[in-house]
Order: C-alpha cells, then structure tokens, then sequence
C-alpha cells in the first residue's frame, strides 16, 4: 500500500468517529442542565405528592389516638369525603368565588393591559411598575389592609351608606364579596401582565387593516384584537383562577365562617382536627378538579391555533 | 355638504384640494392639490420622506389632514372615519388577519358591510389572484408573493372607489417584483377600479401607472404620463430621479425665433424653446440647466464623425471610463469644458466599443434634450438608490 493511498484512508476515516461523540457530547450537557430541575422536583413534588396520596387511603388505628393512622388502601375515603357537606360545600364554594374573582380581574385587568399597552405612550414601563407594586408589599399585609378598607368605619362603606347601597347600620367586611373583593385584588397583577404581554405584540396595522375593512372600533377589536390577545387572556385566567380557587388567606381574613373555602377546610382538618387522611383527599380532589376544569378550558378555546 | 348616506357608496374622480399635513414644525404634505379620474392606474413616486405614504394615510382616513379637502365624486370624505369610506389599503406589510384563513381574510370587509352572501364574491377574489386552493390555510402558511395577492384580494374584493397601494411590492424580491407588476396591471384593468399606488421605485412606477405624480419634500414636482415626466421633466429633481440625465448648467445669450441659443465652457449651441420646463428665463445671461438622457446621445470616434452631423448639438470630449452592461455599453466621457457626460450605447456591434481614452464626438438632437431653470440644485434626486430605501 503506497504512502498516499494510507493517508487516504485516514483522511476517510478520521471525519467518521468525531459527530457521533459531539452528539453524545450535546444530550449528555442537555442531561446535566435538566438535573437540578429534575432532582427539585423529585424530591419536593413527585415524593411528597405520592406520600400525600398514600395518606389519602390511610385509615384510623383502631382503637388508637387522635392523629394515629395505618396505611390501608381504603379508596372509600375519597367517596366518603365527596359525600360529606361540610367538604363539598367549601369546595364547590372555592370554584364560585375563584371564579367570578377571575371573570372581575378580567374585567378590570384587560382593559387597563390594554391601556398601558396601546395608550401608555412613554408611561409604559412606570404604569407596568405601578402594576407589580404591589408585590413588594406582604401577601398577608396586603389583604389585613383590605380589612380597613371595606370596615364599618371605612371609606367604602362610608360611600355605600350614602348612596344608599348599604343600610345605616350594614356592612361589607366581613362577608363573600370582602373574600371576591380580596382574590380579585390579590391576583390582579396576574391577570394583567401576560394579557399585557399579548396585546403588545399585536401589530397596530392589523386594528388599522380592520378599519379599513369597514370594522367599527368595536366591531374591529372583537375580531382581530381579541383573538389575538387571547394567548394571554387564557395564561392570565389560568394563573388567577387556579391559585385563588386553593387560596385560604382570603377567606381566613376577609370572611365569615360561612365563608370558608376548600383551602380553609383543607388546613383545619389537617392541623385542628387532624385527620390527615381526610385532608389529603380533600387536597387530591382540588388538584384533580383543577386539572380537569383547565383541560377543557384550553380545549375549548383552542389555543394551539393562535399564532 | 354631501348626505351621510351616501359615503360608503361615492364613486367617481378622486380630488384632494389644497391638501396640508403638519407633525409639529414638520410639514409632510405641504398644500396639495390634484385630481385622480376614475379607473385610472395612479403612481405618486418619490424618496422616503417626501410625503407619499401621509398622502396616502390621509385618503384612507388613517391620518387627519391638517388642512384642505379630500373627496370622491362629490361625496367630502375629508374628516370621514376610516370604515365609512369607500376606499380599502393593500398595506404596506400586507397586515392580514394571522388568526383567520385566506377565505376569512378576503371575506372580513364584505362581512363587515352586512353582505350576507359572501360566498361567491369571495371565491372569484381568489380566483382573480389564482390562489383558490389555499384559501382555508392561515397566512403564515404563505410565501410572500401570495400574502401578497391575498392582501391585494382582501381589499379588491369591496370594489371601492379607491383603491390605496403603500410600497405593496416593496418586501418582495427583484424577480418576483417584476412579475407582480404585471399581475397588478392586469388586475387593474380586468377590475377597472382607480388604483393609487405608493411607490420609491421609478422603474415600478412607470411600468404600472397611466399618471405619475412625483412628489417632493410635501410637494408634487410634476404629473403626468410616465413617457411625459421622462421626456419632459419639469425640474432636476424629476430629471435625476426619473432614470438618469446628464444636467450641466449654461447661460442664455439670446432667443432666436424658435430657439433659444445658449452657451457653456464647451462653446454655444441651440435648444427649442419648447423643450424648456417650468419656470426658466430666457433672459439674456440667465442661468439655466441643460439635460440629456444618456441613451439619447450618440457617440463616434472622432475621426469619423469629423464631418459632422447638419442639424444637432455636439461636443468633442475623451472617454474616460467605460462598462460593459450587455444590452448597452455605458461611457463616461469628458469634454474639455471639464464636464463628465454619460452616455448608453446599444450594442449593435460590438466592433465598435470605444477604448478608454478614444477621442469622441457626442452627439444629439436639440429636440432630445430640455431645458430646465438654473437656480436650482443640479444634484437633487440624484444618488437615491430605489432598493437601498427598502423599507422594512
């Protein structure tokens, strides 16, 4: 074999070895980046949420103390739980009052996203600040203040008591439109920044295309500038709707017993009566009520279409 | 006053009377006045900045004029809001709806109108645009060439009085440019509607439009037919911008009958007083500027073009540069009065390529140049290179 013909073959041979290991190489950095994340939620979601659900089917120890369980498999526990009023009623409670908490802080959250977004001007950035504000402030301060606001003594009611709204001895604190009023409030800045986000990247040809096309104002952001903020109508209900429906500061502070919500009954059950079992289920139920109301709700509006 | 009612239905000539746009200090459209018949193919060219696109703004309702008028026919639509008119824009970057399909786009003016049959105005649209089969895919699915047509489609589709075209070609390449030229022309004349097409570049406008308006700084240089505004510019900005000329100032000795005898470094010469443009003296010693195409002078090595042509302009002069284009062959000639003339000559033999350095003899007809006033910017509109303003 000559000189040149065994270079060759090197030559060949040699661009071969190198992709395969580059590759390895790539997944293998993909891997290592993935693991903190993945080591995090293994040990502080997978675990604790498969030992909360081995809890769920635990049943009492007979004949034992209060608090003292043995790990059973009693599926009963969930049938048990959905029958019982003083669980379900809470929980159908959450969803009403997360709910027309969401639809108020849409109200209120997609006009002002649209404000700052196409009226902003220069303002654009401070109005967004002015936004977020509020979080430099303690969740639980945030929602003691809203006991001031809406007191018997307050300007609110002061206001009310004069138009008439609320009779002279009435009051608005504490009852569930304190608790609506308080969610709403609370989750605001949620429902503000991803519709935000969405409306800014609607180009403003498109609302003058529809001008041109004959649409009324009106009839122009129904068409074209609604649907193509929704992206961030659905974000920004999904991040109001499934925090404040497990939420139970608000209605620990705002509301009346008979105020209480899913994640108020949640917590007493597990910390005063301490049946951990009964709560776990409660907390599944939650979960899995959750999961499938978003399922449907993304499905129904499709967004996997929207550019 | 024109009846309410009737707005969304005017129809006839567009006038834009005494038209005025200012943006603070900044005048954009400076009293504009001119009338646009119906059914014709209308260009309103010039550099970015020059006022074109307000203008165009101002027609659809997307700008309000300043001062001034704007009507259709009879009907004023001057403060009108923009979905009363009977006008519709083929957007600059096309703005289609990215959330609708095809079919919904080019349906969404009829719709809006209360039409309740869309269905076969709405097919023949795509049908005039030949793009039928992708009428239920979403615009992004779409090369550029077809988001353009459909934008074309989406605003054909309303008939309206006036139809606005901003730059439309003016994100597509070169070759596909040239071909929807053609496709608009057509469409133009097959729809018969009036077309007011915004454009920076010469060579579009003048392969499409019947009238030509070039606009300047806010102002309308000069209108007319695109042959017209070639041959017979107005001024140097219409001169340069407009192809190229070669402009070299001289000063008027006197008017000989028909004539006007004129004289520059290179001696004195005869151009007809009626290929003189706007606003030029004939004053004896007044300043004027003489221009030629380059294709329209001919050139010879000057031995055999010693005789010398009987009736013409000439002047001797030694090639400097030369360029091969293909089709024609590109001069630079100086003459010894120190002015450099370009000329364009065909290829008919290609034998008789004149080396650097060849002493020529240029040659015209007096008829084949213009005389244009002297006292103003020999260079303006010159160096605006149409592709290099793209805009994104």
């Amino acid at each position: 074999m000559s000189i040149a013909a065994a270079i060759g073959d090197t030559i060949e041979d040699e661009p071969k070895p190198p992709p395969p290991s580059t590759n390895k190489g790539r997944k293998f950095t993909a891997y290592l980046l993935m693991l903190p994340g993945m080591l995090w939620l293994a040990i502080f979601f997978v675990i604790p949420l498969v030992a909360l659900f081995m809890t769920s089917l635990q049943t009492p120890v007979p004949g034992g103390e209060v608090g003292q369980f043995q790990q059973t498999f009693s599926f009963s526990n969930y049938a048990e739980t959905l029958t019982d009023d003083t669980y379900y009623i809470p929980l159908i409670r959450s969803f009403i009052y997360s709910g027309i908490a969401t639809i108020l802080a849409l109200l209120i959250g997609y006009p002002l996203a649209y404000a700052i977004a196409f009226k902003g001007g220069k303002y654009r950035n401070l109005l967004l600040v002015m936004v977020i504000a509020p979080f430099f402030v303690s969740f639980i301060l945030r929602t003691i203040a809203w006991r001031q606001i809406l007191a018997d003594e307050g300007p609110v009611v002061a206001v009310l008591r004069v138009i008439g709204v609320v009779g002279e001895t009435g009051g608005i604190y504490p009852s569930a439109f304190a608790v609506i009023m308080g969610l709403t409030y609370n989750f605001l800045p949620f429902m503000t920044l991803p519709i935000y986000a969405s409306l800014e990247r609607v180009d403003p040809k498109l609302i003058e295309a529809s001008g041109d096309l004959y649409a009324k104002p009106m009839t122009g952001f129904f068409k074209v500038t609604f649907p193509l903020s929704l992206p961030g109508v659905v974000a920004g209900t999904l991040l109001t709707f499934i925090p404040a429906a497990g939420d139970y500061v608000n209605a620990a502070l705002l509301g009346r017993p008979s105020n209480t919500m899913i994640g108020n009954r949640i917590e007493y059950t597990f910390l005063s009566v301490n049946d951990y079992p009964t709560a776990a289920v409660l907390s599944f139920i939650l979960m899995a009520t959750i999961l499938i109301m978003v399922l449907i709700y993304i499905r129904r509006v499709g967004t996997e279409d929207l550019v | 006053m024109a009846k309410k009612t009737d707005i969304t239905k005017a129809e006839g000539d567009l006038y834009l009377e005494n038209l005025t746009k200012s943006f603070g200090d900044f005048t954009a459209v400076d009293d504009l006045s001119l009338q646009v018949p119906q059914g014709s193919f209308f260009a309103l060219l010039g550099p970015s900045g020059c006022g074109k696109t307000t203008t165009l703004r101002m027609v659809s309702g997307l700008e309000d004029p300043t001062a001034g008028r704007i009507r259709i026919g009879d009907a004023d639509i001057t403060h009108e809001k923009p979905y009363k008119r009977p006008v519709n824009t083929v957007f600059q970057n096309y703005a289609l709806f990215p959330h609708m399909t095809i079919w919904d786009n080019v349906a969404f003016g009829l719709k809006r109108r209360g039409i309740k049959d869309v269905k076969k105005q709405v097919d023949d649209a795509l049908e005039l645009i030949q793009l039928t089969q992708v009428a239920q895919r979403k615009p992004t699915q779409l090369s550029g060439g077809q988001q353009q047509r459909v934008a074309l489609a989406r605003a054909i589709v309303n008939r309206p009085a006036v139809l606005l075209l901003d730059e439309p070609l003016g994100a597509l390449d070169l070759k596909l440019r040239r071909q929807m030229q053609l496709e608009l022309k057509r469409i133009q004349t097959e729809v018969g509607l009036t077309f007011i097409h915004v454009t920076h570049d010469q060579e579009e406008a003048m392969t499409m439009a019947d009238t030509v308006a070039v606009m300047n700084n806010g102002i309308i240089e000069q209108m007319g037919a695109p042959t017209q505004l070639y041959e017979s510019p107005d001024t140097a900005f219409v001169a340069n911008f407009l192809g190229q000329s070669n402009l070299f100032p001289a000063t008027v000795v006197e008017v000989d009958g028909e004539d006007l005898v004129l004289e520059d470094p290179d001696g004195s010469f005869r151009m007809p007083k009626s290929r003189m443009g706007r606003n030029v003296s004939t004053d004896r010693g007044a300043r004027v500027l003489v221009g030629v195409r380059p294709e329209k002078i001919n050139i010879a090595a000057l031995d055999a073009a010693a005789a010398g042509p009987a009736d013409g302009n000439f002047v001797d002069g030694v090639v400097e540069a030369t360029s091969f284009l293909g089709v024609s062959t590109q001069y630079e000639v100086r003459t010894p009065g120190g002015e450099i003339i370009n000329v364009f000559a065909q290829n008919l033999d290609s034998q008789d390529l004149l080396p650097v350095a060849s002493q020529v003899r240029l040659t015209w007809k007096p008829i084949h140049g213009f005389v244009l006033d002297g006292r103003q910017d020999i260079e303006a509109g010159v160096e605006i290179d149409p592709d290099a303003l793209v805009v994104s």
